[in-house]
């Protein structure tokens, strides 16, 4: 790793301990006239969401207002999400509603960039729905060092939380996509980005500056396309990362994290092509197989996975109507 | 039941003064339902977290630290905890001429590894001890802020608690040491439970919790597998257990709880224990009880040579204020005005420990228990806005003196 690496990783990386004092966070926000709004994008979490909303509304608005405004952004669930979050006071929209000139597609990273259009923060935190052990550190521990540091744009959460370990060094990281495919690339082609301990978590707070001007995957891609942009756009020193302890959430199969790899590593080579580090990629492959069994018979199961992008905020018309600003 | 309200203290309950503060509490029971659900998610989120943090009997210490850290944003007085592990608080009232205890049992019988995870539904909230007692320990957090929204000042001063080691073993340890230290005196008490809405409990039953353990003499156990072992001795004390007479009435129960005993197909078991717990509504009966079943031990003890003992795990007196104590009047009177039917039922739990130092005290449930799912238990929402309104008209009440110059039975 890069002697910048090593420096980052001193400088930036937080546990999010260091921002229990909710009050003197919010002093500091309130100094800077800062609103810090949260985006949960939902599809099908009527089991979690409502847990979500209570913690995060009681503690972080009714008792310390850390935010501003709390907001559900569904891709069109079926079951009740929509309904409990709206029964516990949370802001619910279909995405489909948002900007519905823009059309609508269907993923994670389409709920993330409308929610920039829908919400008035300065600040925007995302928080995935899944999480079973939510607490309001998932919130004032990411938005803390953006609050705190002005040159800070980007906060991802990591989550260490050792066991025993009889010696002083202990492996840390993230998961198997993140080990076995992000991690090699990145230590491949963006050594400094292999700092962030956990490029994929799902959580993570950012300025709306930098928000409005990145494009957005909609699919698998989105967490590495924003490493990526950020990191050529504004360099290292804009991330932070903070350690939230623990998360707890549905583990995936090994086939879902398969084509979970296929999406980021179409994002990873357009990537790669556009800032010039790969010539002529051509057209890629947007099918992706995998096997089923079934006593001796393997049958080729083939599912289309397009990373689709939506163009950064900033350049839609009605966003710059909306919120004054030019591209 | 032995307890009869005195004379003084009937026509005492019928003077204006109290039928005043009667009247007042019950009006305010209905008012106070609408401000109290606007408190939904602050009430919801101490139920969430309160759930989320193990509590095992004797290991309660990180689910203390959360209350006294609640206690302390309400900017409470006199925030400790003390050897036994309790969670104490002080709201200090406008007089502070007389202390009212509200206490919830902050612990629970699931141990730590325990799946803690506590899910909400639209309409109920579920997770390993969040009616038994997580949703009573909500309660107590979120009192000074229900309080303050409802713009109520007490003249009495307020003591809330958070009682450890309660359960089990732990035999009301928190609460008897509390009102054992406490230097100041304690004209009521208020116990909270998460279930069930309605529950009225005025008296402790007579109760006994025993645990007889069996062990095979010599140095060989468990070695000869055609000797006699643990079992044997306990079916016996099992069978002359069940042949003590148990009246009806007053309601009488023996209860065989727990038996285990040995650990292989082909060797006697070595060691086994029978836990059980006798119930009575006659005074004194329990106690008799007891002398029969320790009886029973010795006889089997000497007949089968093995070494049979009887530890006695906890024990209630019977007790308590009368149905038509004015306390208790005024906990139907507000039942009723917030359309709840009373379900009377005598505790084992903390009041016992008011009895037996003869406060006035009262147990209420909060809310509804929702059907186990998957073994999880649940307990439904709505009600919840009813069960702390009513509670919050019973310390109205209390305040204004409806305790004043009573006795218990």
């Amino acid at each position: 790793m890069e002697k910048n690496s090593h420096s980052w990783l001193e400088s930036n990386t937080f546990h999010h301990s260091e921002f229990w004092d909710l009050l003197k966070l919010i002093e500091e926000k309130e100094r800077k006239g800062l609103k810090v709004s949260l985006c949960i994008p939902t599809l099908n979490e009527e089991k979690t969401i409502g847990k979500e909303i209570i913690i995060f509304k009681s503690e972080l608005m009714t008792r310390y207002p850390l935010l501003d405004e709390i907001a559900v952004v569904d891709s069109g669930s079926n079951d009740q999400t929509r309904e409990v979050a709206a029964s516990f006071g949370a802001e619910v929209y279909l995405a489909s509603e948002i900007l519905p000139e823009e059309g609508d597609r269907k993923g994670k990273g389409e709920n993330l960039w409308k929610a920039i259009y829908q919400l008035k923060g300065d600040i925007i935190v995302y928080v995935d729905a899944d999480i079973t052990n939510i607490h309001p550190r998932f919130v004032y521990g990411l938005v803390g060092p953006l609050i705190y540091n002005d040159q800070v744009q980007y906060v991802k959460a990591f989550y260490d939380r050792p066991l025993a370990f009889s010696q002083g060094i202990r492996p840390s990281g993230g998961g198997r996509v993140t080990e076995i495919l992000v991690r090699p690339l990145f230590s491949m082609f963006f050594p400094e980005l292999s700092a962030v301990i956990q490029p994929l978590s799902g959580e993570y707070a950012v300025r709306r500056p930098v928000l409005e001007r990145i494009p957005f995957p909609i699919g698998y891609g989105v967490e590495t396309a924003h490493l990526l942009d950020v990191y050529r756009e504004w360099g290292m020193d804009a991330f932070a990362q903070t350690d939230l302890d623990q998360r707890v959430h549905r583990n995936q199969t090994t086939i879902a994290l398969g084509r979970m790899s296929f999406g980021i590593l179409q994002t990873f080579l357009h990537r790669m092509e556009r800032f010039g580090m790969i010539k002529e990629l051509g057209e890629l492959n947007q099918v992706y197989r995998h096997f089923e069994a079934q006593d001796r018979h393997y049958h080729l199961k083939e599912r289309l996975i397009q990373e689709e992008e939506r163009r950064p905020m900033i350049e839609v018309p009605a966003y710059q109507e909306k919120f004054s600003v030019t591209p | 039941m032995s307890g009869k309200a005195t004379g003084k203290c009937r026509e005492a309950f019928m003077d204006e003064a109290w039928s005043a503060a009667v009247e007042a509490a019950v009006a305010g029971a209905t008012s106070h339902r609408e401000t109290v659900a606007s408190l939904k998610e602050v009430l919801l989120a101490n139920l969430v977290m309160v759930g989320e943090i193990p509590a095992e009997t004797f290991k309660e210490e990180k689910r203390v630290r959360f209350i006294l850290d609640r206690f302390r944003e309400a900017g409470l007085d006199k925030i400790s905890t003390d050897e036994a592990s309790n969670a104490l608080a002080v709201l200090p009232g406008q007089e502070g001429k007389r202390s009212l205890l509200v206490c919830a049992h902050l612990d629970t019988s699931f141990d730590e590894v325990a799946d803690h995870t506590v899910a909400v539904e639209t309409d109920l909230i579920r997770g390993a001890g969040i009616a038994d007692n997580s949703l009573g320990v909500a309660v107590l957090c979120s009192l000074p802020s229900i309080l303050q929204a409802l713009e109520i000042r007490l003249k009495s001063d307020l003591i809330l608690m958070g009682a450890a080691q309660g359960l089990g073993r732990g035999n009301l340890h928190g609460m008897d040491f509390f009102l054992d230290h406490h230097r100041g005196r304690i004209d009521a008490g208020i116990c909270v439970e998460g279930v069930d809405l309605g529950r009225l409990s005025y008296q402790s039953i007579g109760m006994l919790r025993g645990e007889i353990v069996c062990r095979r003499k010599g140095s060989d156990l468990g070695a000869a597998p055609m000797s006699a072992g643990a079992i044997e001795p306990l079916a016996e004390v099992v069978r002359l257990i069940e042949e003590i007479p148990v009246p009806l009435r007053p309601p009488t129960t023996i209860t065989l709880g727990a038996m285990t005993a040995g650990n292989t197909f082909h060797l006697a078991a070595p060691v086994g224990s029978l836990r059980f717990e006798v119930r009575s509504a006659k005074v004194g009966l329990v106690a008799t009880i007891q002398e029969q079943i320790e009886e029973i031990v010795t006889r089997v003890g000497l007949e089968a040579g093995v070494d049979l003992s009887l530890e006695v795990i906890a024990r209630r007196r019977n007790g308590g204020i009368d149905f038509g104590h004015p306390l208790t009047a005024t906990t139907r009177r507000v039942m009723q005005a917030l359309a709840v039917t009373p379900k009377v039922k005598p505790s084992v739990g903390e009041l016992s420990s008011l009895i037996a130092r003869d406060i006035p005290g009262v147990t209420l449930g909060i809310t509804e228990r929702a059907p186990d799912h998957e073994g999880r238990e649940g307990v439904r929402i709505e009600p919840i806005f009813s069960g702390i309104a009513q509670l919050v008209a019973m310390l109205q009440a209390v305040d204004a003196g409806v305790c004043d110059g009573e006795e218990q039975s």
